[in-house]
C-alpha cells in the first residue's frame, strides 16, 4: 500500500494510487446476477479526470462543497475522486432520508453541487425542501433514462471537460468532509472530518485488516456512512485492493456475491449479520442427524483450535461446505454501526469465519476500538486502534465510566457549532456520551451509554430532538421524546427504544382517538426512527428561563417509575 | 391485465400468505412494517416473493421510503 504518512490530502494519495495499481481490478458493479461494469484503476481515471475537469470549468474550487446523494455504486467512488483532485470538500448524505430532509443538510452545508441518481433527483425534485437551498447550483444526475425530465440537473454522463483537470493541493488539517452523524429534525451534526483524520484512520485500520491487489471487498453498508468510506473506498483503493458494488441488496443476491466474486473482507450492520446467522442455523438444523453430529464435532475441533488466534486455512478445510457458500476467501467480517450481540459475533468466530466487531463513532473517524482477533474476544469491542488514547472518565465502582478519546482521527468539529463542538471536545478529548470499560487485558466493554440516544440495528444513530417535529401541534399539554434507556439506565445497548411522554391537558384521558392520532404521526417517520411506546406524567415539564424542556431534569423525574408499567403500547 | 385494485389484493394474500398470517386480515393501508412486525430485511425478502409472482423487476429504489401495502402495489403496477 502506499505510505500514507507521506500525503497530506484523500485526494493526493488517491491519485498516486490510480497510478500505482492502474492495471489491477479497481471496482466491479453488479445488479442482480448481472455483472454491469468492471473497471481497473486507469479506467477509474479515465472516467474520473473529465468529471473533474467539468467541475473546475464549472468555477468549482479549493474549499468547495459538493454533496453525493446515492446508493453504492461505482459513480460514487469516482464523483468522490473527483470532488478531491479538485480541492473540493465532500458532503456524503444518506439516500435513505426523505427528501425534506436531505435538502435540509444539502442547506446546512452550503453544498453548491449535488450529484445523486435520477430516481433520487424525482423525489428531490418534487420536494417543497427544494426552495430552501438556492445554494445548490449545479446537480448532475445519473442513469438518467433518455427522455427524462432532469428538472434543471444535467447527465453524470455527460458532465464531461476537455484536457487535463489541474490537482489542487489540499493540507492535512483542511476539512475533507462534512459527515452528518445526526440532526435531521433539529440541530445538524455536521462533523468535519479532515484528511489527516482519515489518512491516519487509514493507516491504523489496514496495520490489523491489510488489503493489497487481489483483496475483495463487498461494499453493503451505504458508502456515506464512516465505515464503508473507509474500507469501502478509501482503504481498499489506496492499496490496490478492488470494491465490489451490489445494485440490490436482496439477501439472495448477496448471499450469491460471495463465491461469485470471491469476496475477501464485507461489513455489514448487527441486523444483517443476524439474518445471516439465522439463515445458517436454519441450514444446519435440516441436516439429518448423522451428518448434524458430525457437523457439530467439526465445529468444536475447530473452536478448540482456533482458541488463541484464527486460522484460516485449517477452518475452511474442516467446514469447508461452510466456507465455500462464503466463496471460500473470506478472511474478516467487519461489523459496525451498532452494538452486535456476543453470541452473534461467537457464533461466526466458531465456524472459523472472525467477525471484527469493534466501536467507533463519525465523530472519532469511524473505529476507536477493534478485535485484533489474538484472541478472539466475543464480550469485547477490542483493544484502541494503533494512535487512539481511551481513557474512561469518573469510573464508579465497577471501572464503568464515560468513554473518552484522543487522537489524530478525532473531527475538527461541528459545522456552525462553536458551542456543541466545545462541549464534545474537550482539552482535546472527545466525549463520546458512551459508558464503558477496559478489562484487565486492555479490552473495551461497553455498558449503555450517557447520552440521550438511540442506535438502532441497522447502525442509525436516532436523537429524540430529531423525531419530535412530528408530533409538533399534537392536542396534549406537553410531550417530550426520550430514549428509554436514558431514563432508566441499564448496562446494556441491546434493544434501545424510544418513548413519547406526555403530560395531559387537565381532565385529559390517554384514549383511543389520542392513541390512533399519535400513531398516525408516528407512522409519518421512517420505520426505524418511530417511538415504541407513552410514557404519561401528570406534572409540568421543567423548564428554563427560554421555556426550553430540561431533558435531564425531566430524565431524574420519570426515573422513579417502573419502565415496565410506565411504557404504554401503542 | 391486472387491475391496481386485483394487484393490491394479491400484494395483500402474498404477503399474509408469506408470513403467515389469516388471508383477510391486511388492508391496503397498513404499514407493512408494524403491521408485520418486520424488518427492512424481511421486506426485501417479501419483495422477492413480490417479484417472482408477478414477474417483475423492481429495483430497490422503487420501494425506497414505501411503508404501505397500497403503494407497494402502485410500484408493482406500473411495472406490470
Amino acid at each position: 500500500m502506499l505510505d500514507l504518512s507521506k500525503y497530506q490530502s484523500i485526494g493526493e494519495a488517491l491519485r498516486d494510487a490510480l497510478d500505482q495499481y492502474a492495471n489491477e481490478v479497481c471496482l466491479i458493479e453488479a445488479d442482480r446476477d448481472r455483472e454491469k461494469e468492471r473497471l481497473t484503476y486507469r479506467e477509474f481515471k479515465e472516467r474520473a479526470h473529465p468529471l473533474a475537469k467539468a467541475l473546475q470549468d464549472g468555477s468549482f474550487s479549493s474549499g468547495d462543497r459538493a454533496s453525493i446523494i446515492m446508493t453504492n455504486q461505482s459513480k460514487w467512488l469516482i464523483s468522490a475522486y473527483a470532488i478531491f483532485f479538485t480541492g473540493g470538500v465532500l458532503v456524503p448524505l444518506d439516500y435513505k432520508l426523505t427528501a425534506d430532509e436531505q435538502w435540509q443538510l444539502l442547506k446546512h452545508s452550503s453544498a453548491s453541487v449535488l450529484i445523486t441518481e435520477y430516481p433520487i433527483w424525482r423525489q428531490l425534485g418534487a420536494s417543497p425542501g427544494r426552495a430552501a437551498a438556492s445554494n445548490v447550483r449545479t446537480v448532475l444526475v445519473t442513469e438518467a433514462p433518455a427522455n427524462a425530465d432532469l428538472d434543471g440537473a444535467q447527465r453524470w454522463e455527460e458532465f464531461r471537460g476537455a484536457g487535463e483537470p489541474v490537482f489542487v493541493a489540499r493540507k492535512r488539517s483542511d476539512t475533507a468532509c462534512i459527515v452528518y452523524s445526526s440532526g435531521t429534525g433539529g440541530r445538524p451534526k455536521g462533523c468535519m472530518m479532515t484528511h489527516e483524520n482519515y489518512l491516519e484512520q487509514c493507516v491504523a485500520l489496514t496495520s490489523i485488516y491489510p488489503f493489497c491487489p487481489g483483496v475483495r471487498y463487498l461494499s453493503i453498508l451505504p458508502t456515506n456512512h464512516a465505515i464503508d468510506f473507509m474500507v469501502g473506498f478509501f482503504g481498499p483503493l489506496t492499496c490496490g485492493a478492488a470494491v465490489v458494488h451490489l445494485r440490490t441488496l436482496r439477501p439472495e443476491f448477496v448471499r450469491e456475491a460471495f463465491p461469485k466474486y470471491k469476496i475477501t473482507y464485507v461489513s455489514l450492520v448487527p441486523l444483517v449479520l443476524k439474518n445471516l446467522q439465522k439463515g445458517l442455523q436454519t441450514r444446519f438444523d435440516a441436516l439429518p442427524p448423522g451428518k448434524q453430529k458430525v457437523f457439530n464435532a467439526l465445529v468444536r475441533v475447530n473452536k478448540a483450535l482456533t482458541k488463541s488466534q484464527p486460522l484460516p486455512s485449517i477452518s475452511r478445510r474442516l467446514l469447508k461446505q461452510v466456507h465455500e457458500a462464503f466463496g471460500g476467501e473470506l478472511r474478516t467480517i467487519i461489523v459496525g454501526g451498532a452494538f452486535t450481540e456476543p453470541q452473534t459475533l461467537q457464533f461466526f468466530y466458531d465456524l472459523g469465519i472472525p467477525v471484527a466487531n469493534g466501536y467507533g463513532l463519525t465523530e472519532a473517524g469511524t473505529a476507536i476500538t477493534v478485535n485484533d482477533l489474538r484472541p478472539f474476544r466475543a464480550d469485547t469491542v477490542g483493544k484502541p486502534l494503533p494512535g487512539m488514547e481511551v481513557r474512561i472518565v469518573n469510573p464508579a465502582e465497577d471501572g464503568v465510566g464515560e468513554v473518552t478519546v484522543r487522537s489524530k482521527t478525532v473531527m475538527a468539529g461541528y459545522l456552525n457549532e462553536p458551542e456543541l463542538t466545545a462541549e464534545t471536545i474537550i482539552d482535546g478529548w472527545l466525549q463520546t456520551g458512551d459508558l464503558g470499560r477496559f478489562d484487565g487485558t486492555g479490552h473495551l466493554q461497553l455498558a449503555g451509554r450517557k447520552k440521550n440516544m438511540i442506535v438502532t440495528e441497522e447502525g442509525k444513530n436516532i436523537y429524540p430532538e430529531d423525531v419530535e417535529t412530528v408530533f409538533e401541534s399534537l392536542r396534549v399539554g406537553e410531550f417530550c421524546v426520550f430514549a428509554a434507556n436514558y431514563i432508566w439506565p441499564k448496562r446494556s445497548m441491546i434493544g434501545e427504544k424510544l418513548v413519547l411522554v406526555l403530560h395531559l391537558e387537565p381532565g385529559q384521558q390517554y384514549g383511543e382517538e389520542l392513541r390512533r392520532e399519535i400513531n398516525a404521526r408516528n407512522n409519518r417517520l421512517l420505520n426505524y426512527k418511530r417511538i415504541h411506546g407513552v410514557v404519561l406524567l401528570d406534572e409540568d415539564f421543567p423548564r428554563t428561563a427560554s421555556l426550553k424542556i430540561k431533558r435531564n431534569v425531566l430524565a431524574e423525574r420519570l426515573a422513579v417509575l417502573d419502565s415496565a408499567a410506565a411504557i404504554l403500547p401503542l | 391485465m391486472r387491475t391496481l385494485e386485483q394487484t393490491t389484493q394479491e400484494v395483500l394474500d402474498l404477503a399474509a400468505k408469506h408470513f403467515q398470517l389469516p388471508v383477510g386480515s391486511l388492508a391496503p393501508g397498513d404499514d407493512f412494517f408494524k403491521k408485520l412486525g418486520i424488518d427492512s430485511l424481511q421486506t426485501l425478502e417479501m419483495l422477492s416473493r413480490l417479484e417472482n409472482h408477478f414477474g417483475i423487476e423492481l429495483p430497490d429504489y422503487e420501494v425506497q421510503g414505501v411503508s404501505d401495502f397500497k403503494t407497494l402495489a402502485e410500484r408493482i403496477q406500473s411495472r406490470l
